[in-house]
């Protein structure tokens, strides 16, 4: 966990009380809404079909039990007593009302908590990977690079009226559990020739109406330059991005109409000149330090590979299978990392209520030296359980229905609010997440389908990540009726790539038919038990998927 | 939604009212003909012409305290005279979201 200092608290408790008096001259009339909305998109606080939503930051996707359980209590006391993971590391309150937003507010930053970074045309919460400081084989803790750029980009006045919201994801393993080719800046921790740290620098991902995997515009920039070296990058979006037109602002436009090397010969230039001034700013040993040592990690007992108690519970087939796919291996010999599904059958993705959260903090004490994770996936895990522990932490995960075995399966579905909630959704992504989860509620089916993400957005804005899922669902309006395009192929792994469209969009009523018709394709077609769906659209193409959706339509 | 600014430049096709979202606490409100605001859509004040639908509109607007993002939405009239939403967003705003709650209200 990240200790925050004095100056943190300040700034986050000045901001609850700056926000108190906007929202009071916002009621009195003082504001008007024009004046207003900036300032409150800046807290968090967007306005949706029905209430105003309130979206909270979980920086790089680290949680301690006491702000869960205090999410508990803002979903409670000001909410309808359940909250929303996002595809970024955040939660969404649906419901609150904006009188009470800054006592919400203030309970929150009580905790360390705040929604600064969650809305607006400014550097948006630093995701990471939500195994961070535990995974194997990781070069090192990306969470400190990742709170490095957000105290560093945090209120900057440059970086607080960009063109458009900027988002930044890092990994630092091979595998990339943080979708880094997807966002505005992706950074990849590696090690140079001489066994030095820095990053790996990709540019322009993003999704949305223009969707682009993101470029690598530098191999390597060594950990000191970090920060200069992306103020260089803001520095020639800042300039050159658009302005006049919503649609091309990101800066995914500006690489794709510059180029990427004359993008990345430009930020080379900007990033020359400040070190020429001598204002580019050169992080030390010591402020790295600093921050490395606010980050704690739990005192791990020395544990076998293989506890007596996860051997017995070995037997018992429920658990297995819910070991297979939830639980994963640790740095640490003795514990695991779990995986907790979001995605009840029957369920919307994503969602908790506050009761779970507040039985899933006893659990963190309990099982996990009291932390928890939040993957952009929209699930939640437990870093640190000790694997002897997994039999009863399996047991009172289920009590509270969070053992549902079908993570990376095809019912674990990453989707947006959609229409029952947002004002930009074109159809609704819930009810047809539910009704797939019900097609594909059988284990064994699921099991024998293996690896399958399926990706679901209400409109263009892809905040369900579509494009990239291994089956995307994008929900358009025809005539004033819900119809959904059909992508296959997307991925959002180290291997990123864009799904293919399929054919024609069909209608609401038609959608799981046709993702079970894509899914028996596969079945069929596959070159072996273990290729993957999207290996196999990989291999054959999007045609034979087409010809089964669309022969019988 | 369609801005109230666009909204100026486009005719409606049928019976419509203004909607917009309470300003304190964001709940679906529609504008009435007593130059209020209302819960109900049975409340609301039917406009029939795009000369009526702007004009309640720039009415609508000029209330920032009380109203948030006030837009002109279709409604059909039923032959009963009951007034329902003119399409499936209206319809969700009104009825509240289509699928169970995880915490039931």
């Amino acid at each position: 966990m990240y200790a925050y200092d004095e100056l943190d608290r300040t700034l986050i408790n000045e901001r609850v009380e700056e926000f108190r008096d906007q929202v009071k001259r916002r009621l009195s009339g003082e504001l008007t809404e024009d004046e207003f909305k900036m300032l409150r998109l800046q807290n968090g606080v967007y306005l949706q079909l029905h209430a105003y939503m309130f979206r909270v930051a979980i920086p790089y996707g680290t949680l301690s039990s006491k702000q869960l359980r205090r999410l508990a209590h803002v979903a409670r006391r000001y909410d309808r007593g359940y909250g929303h993971f996002t595809t970024r590391q955040n939660i969404q309150f649906n419901w609150i009302k904006l009188a009470e937003l800054p006592d919400a507010l203030a309970d929150l930053a009580e905790v360390g908590i705040h929604a600064m970074q969650t809305s607006g045309n400014n550097t948006r919460n630093v995701t990471s990977d939500q195994w961070a400081g535990v995974a194997p084989g990781e070069i090192e803790d990306p969470r400190i690079w990742s709170e490095l750029l957000r105290q560093y980009t945090t209120l900057h006045p440059e970086f607080s009226f960009l063109p458009r919201k900027f988002k930044f994801a890092i990994t630092a393993s091979a595998h990339d559990r943080a979708a880094i080719k997807i966002h505005d800046i992706g950074l990849r921790l590696h090690k140079n020739a001489e066994g030095e740290t820095g990053f790996e620098v990709m540019v322009g991902g993003g999704l949305g109406r223009t969707p682009f995997i993101g470029k690598p515009i530098k191999p390597y920039v060594a950990g000191h330059d970090l920060l200069s070296y992306v103020e260089a990058i803001l520095r020639v979006y800042n300039q050159y991005g658009r302005r006049d037109n919503i649609y091309k602002a990101r800066i995914k436009i500006l690489v794709h109409e510059l180029g990427v090397e004359k993008f990345a010969r430009e930020v080379e230039d900007e990033w020359q000149q400040m070190r020429d001034s001598d204002t580019a700013l050169t992080l030390d040993d010591a402020m790295i330090e600093d921050i490395r040592s606010r980050f704690t990690y739990p005192a791990y007992e020395k544990l076998p590979h293989m506890p007596e108690e996860l051997k017995q519970a070995a037997h018992d087939p429920l658990f297995e299978r819910w070991r297979k796919n939830s639980v994963f291996t640790h740095k640490v010999q003795g514990y695991a990392i779990v995986t907790l599904s979001l995605k009840p059958v029957g369920g919307p993705p994503g969602d908790a209520t506050a009761d779970q959260m507040d039985a899933l903090a006893d659990l963190a004490d309990k099982y996990s030296f009291g932390e928890i994770r939040v993957g952009h996936e929209q699930n939640l895990a437990l870093p640190h359980v000790a694997k002897r522990d997994l039999p009863a932490l399996w047991k009172a995960l289920d009590k509270i229905g969070l053992a549902t075995p079908n993570v990376n399966l095809v019912s674990d579905i990453i989707a947006c609010p959609g229409l029952d909630y947002c004002s930009l959704a074109n159809a609704r992504s819930i009810p047809i997440a539910q009704e797939l989860t019900r097609r594909f509620a059988n284990h064994d089916t699921a099991d024998l389908i293996g690896r399958l993400h399926i990706n679901i957005s209400g409109c263009i804005n892809a905040c369900g990540h579509h494009h990239v899922g291994h089956i995307g669902i994008l929900g358009v309006e025809k005539n004033g009726e819900e119809f959904y395009q059909i992508t296959i192929g997307g991925r959002a792994d180290e291997s990123a790539e864009l799904g293919t469209l399929i054919g024609p969009s069909v209608p609401y009523g038609e959608v799981a038919d046709v993702v079970e018709d894509i899914v028996e394709a596969y079945l069929a077609l596959r070159a072996r038990p273990d290729e993957l769906f999207v290996d196999t659209v990989k291999r054959l193409g999007v045609e034979p998927f087409r010809e089964r959706v669309y022969a019988t339509r | 939604m369609t801005s109230p600014l666009e909204q100026k430049k486009i005719r409606i096709a049928g019976p419509s009212v203004v909607t917009a979202n309470r300003t304190w606490d964001g709940i679906v409100i529609y504008r009435t003909a007593r130059r209020d605001w209302s819960a109900k859509l049975s409340d609301a004040a039917i406009v029939r012409t795009s000369d009526e639908a702007r004009a309640l509109l720039a009415e609508s607007v000029a209330d920032d305290v009380g109203a948030v993002g006030a837009y002109i939405a279709p409604v059909e009239i039923k032959e009963s005279g009951k007034i329902k939403p003119g399409n499936l967003r209206e319809h969700i705003r009104l009825q509240g979201v289509t699928i169970d709650l995880p915490v039931p209200a």
